[in-house]
């Protein structure tokens, strides 16, 4: 039990995280996060104006069961399976983030200086966490997948689409981080 | 009802699992693009050769799905300019607000509920390419 209570170490997520992916292949499905997006979209009822939104979003109810399971996991991790402790970041990016005004670096899943709701109410605060999703949101479905699809699913099987675009979500990341961060910040 | 059930575990397992290796840390995006520490390449790096080596057998093996067809990944479309311009795009926005769309979904389950925001502008964002999809070079 006091495995399950600390962080787990890359070399056990990673591989669980294939299973996951195999799992869902196995259930003659795939491991691809955002295409939900899309598919809440068409019962927003996009489907009716725009074209891309006009399928059988039934067909994809398994993936938004995904979606629920993922976030009662989320809760059951955070609530009975994690001990309060600090996330185990290096001294680089504890130094880094002083820099930039983020203080706390780790104590928390998410910095209080982008996620609480004082933060959200500023028009800064806001900006990022809407232009960050918009971004994604559109990047993801341009590209046809987010980390899921491309990154693990789209590796694993070889495809060069894939690693086109993970080269790309890694490219925009660096860009972000190292250099329009500072300016933000 | 029951189909649906070995889903919601798929999900459960899959919550779990990315709150337990940091991966939906906003703080471990960060250290992953400053390159200051292995902790994400070694999650994903992991992740991928084991899918891998899994993919290579079912191959060998010739394993079936649950629907009796051969286990095989839907090939993603030939292409250059979506994978770069679209990948780019997605990089920015994933090292703005610290997550890709299967966190965005796990941190409203521990509780973060101004990701709901987040959430919001990602449909936002993916109903803004269905309207210009057609206009953009693929």
């Amino acid at each position: 039990m006091e495995y399950i209570l600390q962080p787990w170490p890359w070399y056990v997520s990673g591989p669980i995280i294939a299973l996951i992916m195999f799992t869902l292949l196995y259930f003659g499905r795939t491991f691809g996060m955002s295409s939900n997006l899309r598919t809440l979209c068409s019962i927003g009822g996009a489907g009716k104006h725009v074209g891309f939104f006009d399928f059988d979003w039934k067909s994809q109810r398994w993936n938004l069961v995904v979606v629920l399971g993922a976030i009662i996991g989320g809760f059951i991790a955070h609530q009975f399976l994690s001990n309060p402790i600090d996330i185990n970041l290096s001294e680089g990016t504890i130094t880094d983030l002083t820099a930039l005004g983020f203080d706390n670096a780790g104590k928390s899943l998410l910095p209080p200086e982008l996620f609480s709701w004082e933060a959200v109410f500023s028009i800064k605060g806001l900006a990022i966490l809407v232009i960050g999703g918009f971004l994604v949101g559109f990047g993801t479905r341009y590209a046809g997948g987010c980390t899921s699809g491309h990154a693990i699913t789209g590796l694993s099987s070889l495809q060069l689409p894939s690693l086109i675009a993970v080269i790309g979500f890694f490219i925009g990341g660096l860009i972000m981080i190292n250099f329009i961060y500072p300016i933000l910040f | 009802m029951g189909k649906y059930i070995k889903f919601l575990a798929v999900g459960i397992f899959f919550g779990i699992v990315l709150v337990k290796s940091e991966a939906v840390s906003w703080y471990r995006i960060f250290e992953m693009f400053k390159f200051q520490s292995f902790h994400m390449y070694g999650i994903i790096g992991t992740a991928v050769i084991t899918g891998i080596v899994l993919l290579l057998l079912s191959k060998q093996l010739k394993v079936k799905t649950i629907n009796g067809n051969y286990l095989k990944v839907p090939l993603k479309e030939k292409g250059l300019v979506r994978y770069v311009a679209g990948g780019i795009i997605f990089g920015l926005g994933w090292a703005l607000c610290g997550a890709c769309p299967g966190p965005m979904y796990i941190l409203v389950g521990t509780g973060v509920f101004s990701i709901l925001i987040v959430i919001l502008a990602a449909l936002l964002g993916t109903f803004t390419y269905g309207v210009l999809k057609d206009k953009l070079p693929h």
